[in-house]
């Protein structure tokens, strides 16, 4: 049986959902592992990776649009205006804005680093690590991945469909 | 739209098998990226290898479970056991799955070695198998997903 455009678009979008975990886990790696860091080569370090995650979240956020709303358009039993559908396109909503105000927490963090390193002043920095320590930072990561979580749930259980 | 309409029995056991592999990748990724970055800048070798150890000890080799057995749930779940011939795809989501997670094995065996004696061969070696793992799991997530015959 030749594969059909349904299976290809489907296999497009469950691949973007897992370029979004991948990013999950990938930031979570780097919230968590930089908390007990104060060092700003060390932090400037760790934060190397996020370059990885800024590609996957960004291609993993617009495939899962993307081939998502063509899967409704596509599949005659779903509806863009179905509930389940729109509780996503909420739910990716609220994944850009929490993403957006992690970034907003940790960029300056990674950015005072890299500014301490190219200074040459590499002592332990209490002001670095008390961004990295930030409560709200981490509670807004634990809130990013809930979302993918509830993301999942929604599309496996389809409520409503 | 991970597929079409199922029964809702069916649904817990898909959600931890779609779970389990995603975060199996990702903490696939983490590894392979943290290496990488290893081998660009030897003087940062050693903490991107301990970066690697972990995301493939504590991020990959749990959600290999996670995945292993949701898969294997929902296998008997929608009767493939009872198929037979079995399904192509369902031949290569077992032995990617199986023959990934000995290769995920090893590499975290070769991961930790390299970490514990500073011996980088080990870490690169550990980075190839992790590297190979992940595309035979994007590879599975085709074969699950397009469903070939």
């Amino acid at each position: 049986m030749p594969v059909s455009r349904y299976d290809w678009l489907l296999f497009l979008h469950v691949l973007a959902a897992f370029s979004l975990v991948a990013a999950e886990v990938l930031f979570s790696f780097i919230i968590l592992g930089s908390r007990n860091l104060d060092v700003p080569s060390d932090v400037a370090r760790i934060f190397r990776l996020s370059r990885f995650g800024d590609v996957l979240v960004n291609a993993g956020a617009i495939g899962v649009l993307v081939f998502g709303i063509w899967l409704a358009i596509d599949v005659d039993e779903y509806q863009i205006w179905d509930g389940w559908i729109i509780a996503a396109l909420v739910l990716w909503a609220l994944f850009a804005e929490v993403g957006r105000r992690v970034g907003r927490i940790y960029n300056p963090a990674r950015d005072r680093a890299r500014a301490l390193v190219a200074e040459n002043r590499n002592e332990p920095s209490a002001e670095l690590n008390a961004i990295l320590r930030s409560k709200a930072g981490l509670v807004l990561q634990a809130a990013s991945v809930v979302v993918v979580l509830l993301f999942l749930i929604d599309m496996i259980y389809k409520p409503g469909a | 739209m991970l597929a079409a309409i199922r029964p809702d029995s069916w649904s817990f056991p898909l959600l931890l098998h779609v779970l389990g592999a995603s975060v199996l990748v990702g903490g696939l990724v983490v590894a392979v990226a943290a290496q990488f970055l290893g081998w660009r800048r030897p003087d940062d070798a050693d903490a991107f290898g301990r970066v690697a150890f972990r995301a493939l000890l504590f991020v990959a080799f749990p959600a290999w479970w996670v995945m292993r057995v949701g898969g294997q749930w929902i296998y008997s779940k929608e009767g493939l056991d009872e198929l037979d011939p079995e399904p192509d795809w369902v031949g290569v989501g077992f032995v990617t799955a199986d023959f990934g997670g000995l290769l995920l094995l090893v590499s975290i065996v070769l991961a930790g070695l390299g970490v514990r004696g500073q011996k980088s061969v080990l870490g690169r070696i550990a980075t190839v198998l992790a590297a190979i793992v992940l595309v035979a799991y994007l590879v599975a997530t085709w074969a699950m997903t397009a469903k070939p015959d």
